[in-house]
């Protein structure tokens, strides 16, 4: 089922080559890459020094693989993902999603964003915010209602479909989000720190139904988090990240069953995993210091 | 290119900074201006901050202010009236007392200042002794004014909504058209009025539709600033999101942009359809028009008829009145689902 993880670095020709040359790589892409990021460095202009975001960065994620991106604040992990989205533009090297440029990938639609915050419009029921993405693409009125209600009862939220997002609490509402998120059937789906604000509580039951969500339908995700037990129970790669440069240290396979449940956190297996990114993450402490 | 511009810089604060750790709710809930917050708080039952209490209390308030004018008013009367009173009324007769006097101030022929119960008196044999359609009952002039208030507000409004589209969409257009519109609002609609009115009849417009261009000139200036600032009121997170969704302009302007500015825009109508009731009467007044509460001003004011110039004042004023409710009215009911924080 999963695809062995794929070398950190890509082919020698590409390195060092301007964007322009490797443009002609993605076609060698196999059909099952769901996303593909070549060299991609992002570097922001500041007056004093230039802020390396990313740099170097080269990741190929398989079709069906739940991967989380690990690392502290600064690391470029969430500028990681809004490059893959189309929020942010890379400044050189290559990202390919599904086989088209992230742009046209966000123009087909192709992938679904749960962000930090839930993001709902105040001024429209739940219902109807879980409508609005089939809404823009122009579904008709009953269809999208439809699927808006399915994918509402799939996170547990049937029954609150006409209250409004400030009648639910902080958990509910990132849910909606989800549910949202998901209610155009999109391959992949992206998660920035989506649980992040939450309780402890409420996020190992949203770890848990995430997980559930995943083991059903298999569609790709990348996950964004700093918490290293959310990473190791939801994974099946995790990629550990480090600031200045924003850069990937470490790349680790889930040894963990497909099948999971949350009282795995407590064998030995679980354990050897989170201390493995745990030592990830103080390298790239260290080399910084 | 400017939207990965900004989202670019934010991004560079960001990793910067502190761990983006913000909390849901607050980036969940926008928070919109203050009147129409505690409007809407005030009309929706169980959601709200408590202490408001009910009509009958808030209603004492008003109560007390309107004893406070009434009292104010009467002492102006016999002040302003007094030397009237004495030089035409009673000196003639001889002696009179302290009592003799009052009375007298308040209830003269052509007071400078008409006592409220002259005008109360006024107004309601204007109302209830001539049928509707005459041009002696208060409510006909009434009708005339809110007509082309009504017309020009719902034109201003529109033309202010596009006004701000146009500026929120183009910086090309939001340096080149702000200061006109600030401009404009700066000359005196009483020196514009007559212009208007004079160009518009030689074109052959005239009734409603000069009256209704000089209130939507008035009219437009606050929604255009108000939606401005409304139309760029929807948060990073939320443009982003429907940028995911490959929204086009017009999607996000309707299903984000717009409801967004909603309590933006109310407020601002409020003081539009006040400010377009001035600009309705004002351009009642140069033309000598025969109907209008401004011609039942100008009327007034060629005969002396003080009581009458009041009568149309207060019933002016209770005209606004009445529109700013309907407005609030409107707003209460388009905004009762939103969130109150």
């Amino acid at each position: 089922m999963r695809v062995p993880a794929l070398p950190m670095n890509a082919p020698e020709r590409l390195q060092g080559l301007p964007a322009a040359a490797a443009v002609t790589a993605p076609a060698a892409a196999p059909a099952d890459i769901a996303v593909a990021v070549r060299n991609t460095s992002v570097v922001y202009p500041a007056a004093d020094a230039p802020v390396h975001a990313l740099q170097d960065v080269s990741l190929d994620i398989a079709q069906g693989e739940f991967i989380s991106l690990i690392g502290p604040s600064g690391c470029g992990k969430t500028t990681l993902l809004r490059v893959v989205a189309d929020l942010e533009p890379i400044t050189s090297g290559e990202v390919r999603v599904n086989g088209m440029s992230p742009r046209e990938a966000r123009l087909a639609r192709a992938y679904g964003y749960v962000f930090q915050a839930p993001a709902l419009f105040p001024w429209r029921t739940v219902l109807a915010n879980v409508m609005l993405p089939l809404q823009i693409q122009g579904r008709d009125r009953q269809a999208c209602e439809a699927v808006a209600r399915e994918q509402l009862a799939r996170v547990g939220l049937t029954g609150f479909e006409r209250k409004y997002p400030w009648q639910l609490s902080g958990g509910m509402q990132q849910r909606v989000s989800i549910a949202r998120a998901l209610g155009f059937e999109p391959k992949l789906l992206m998660m920035d720190e989506p649980f992040g604000a939450l309780d402890e509580i409420t996020r190992d039951r949203l770890n848990e139904q995430l997980q559930q969500l995943w083991q059903r339908e298999r569609r790709t995700v990348i996950f964004v988090t700093h918490s290293i037990a959310e990473a190791v129970y939801l994974s099946t790669r995790i990629v550990v990240m480090s600031p200045r440069p924003g850069r990937i240290l470490k790349v680790i396979e889930s040894t963990l069953p497909d099948e999971r449940h949350l009282g795995l956190r407590d064998t030995p297996e679980f354990m050897a995993l989170a201390h493995e990114v745990r030592e990830g993450l103080a390298v790239g402490h260290g080399s910084d210091e | 290119m400017k939207y990965a511009k900004a989202s670019r810089s934010a991004t560079v604060l960001m990793s910067n900074g502190p761990p983006p750790e913000r909390p849901a709710a607050l980036a969940a809930t926008k928070s919109p201006p203050d009147s129409s917050s505690s409007r809407s708080a005030s009309s929706r039952g169980q959601h709200q901050r408590p202490g408001r209490a009910g009509s009958a209390v808030s209603a004492w308030p008003v109560i007390a202010v309107l004893c406070a004018v009434l009292l104010l008013w009467y002492a102006g009367a016999i002040g302003l009236n007094a030397q009237g009173a004495i030089e035409r009324v009673l000196a003639p007769k001889g002696p009179y007392s302290t009592g003799d006097l009052i009375a007298t101030t308040l209830n003269m022929q052509r007071p400078i200042l008409p006592s409220p119960h002259q005008v109360a008196v006024d107004l309601w044999s204007s109302l209830v002794d001539w049928p509707l359609d005459s041009p002696r009952n208060l409510l006909y002039h009434v009708a005339v004014t809110a007509q082309s208030t009504l017309v020009g507000f719902v034109l201003g409004t529109l033309l202010g909504i596009a006004l701000a589209a146009a500026i929120v969409h183009s910086r090309t257009l939001d340096r080149a058209l702000l200061p006109w519109i600030v401009a404009s609002q700066t000359v005196p609609v009483l020196a514009i009025a007559p212009i208007v009115l004079v160009i518009l009849g030689s074109l052959g417009f005239s009734g409603v539709a000069p009256k209704a261009t000089i209130a939507m000139y008035l009219c437009f200036f606050p929604v255009t600033v108000a939606m401005v600032q409304g139309l760029r009121a929807p948060q990073r997170i939320e443009t982003e999101l429907m940028h995911t969704y490959a929204a086009s302009r017009t999607q996000a302007f309707w299903l984000l942009r717009m409801p967004s500015a909603l309590p933006f825009l109310f407020p601002s109508l409020r003081v539009a359809i006040a400010a377009g009731l001035v600009g309705a009467m004002v351009a009642e007044l140069p033309t000598g028009a025969q109907a209008g509460l401004g011609a039942r001003l100008l009327t007034g004011s060629y005969y002396g008829n003080t009581v009458g110039i009041w009568s149309a004042l207060v019933m002016s004023a209770l005209l606004g009145l009445v529109l700013t409710a309907a407005v609030a009215g409107v707003e209460r009911l388009v905004l009762r689902q939103r969130s109150v924080k």
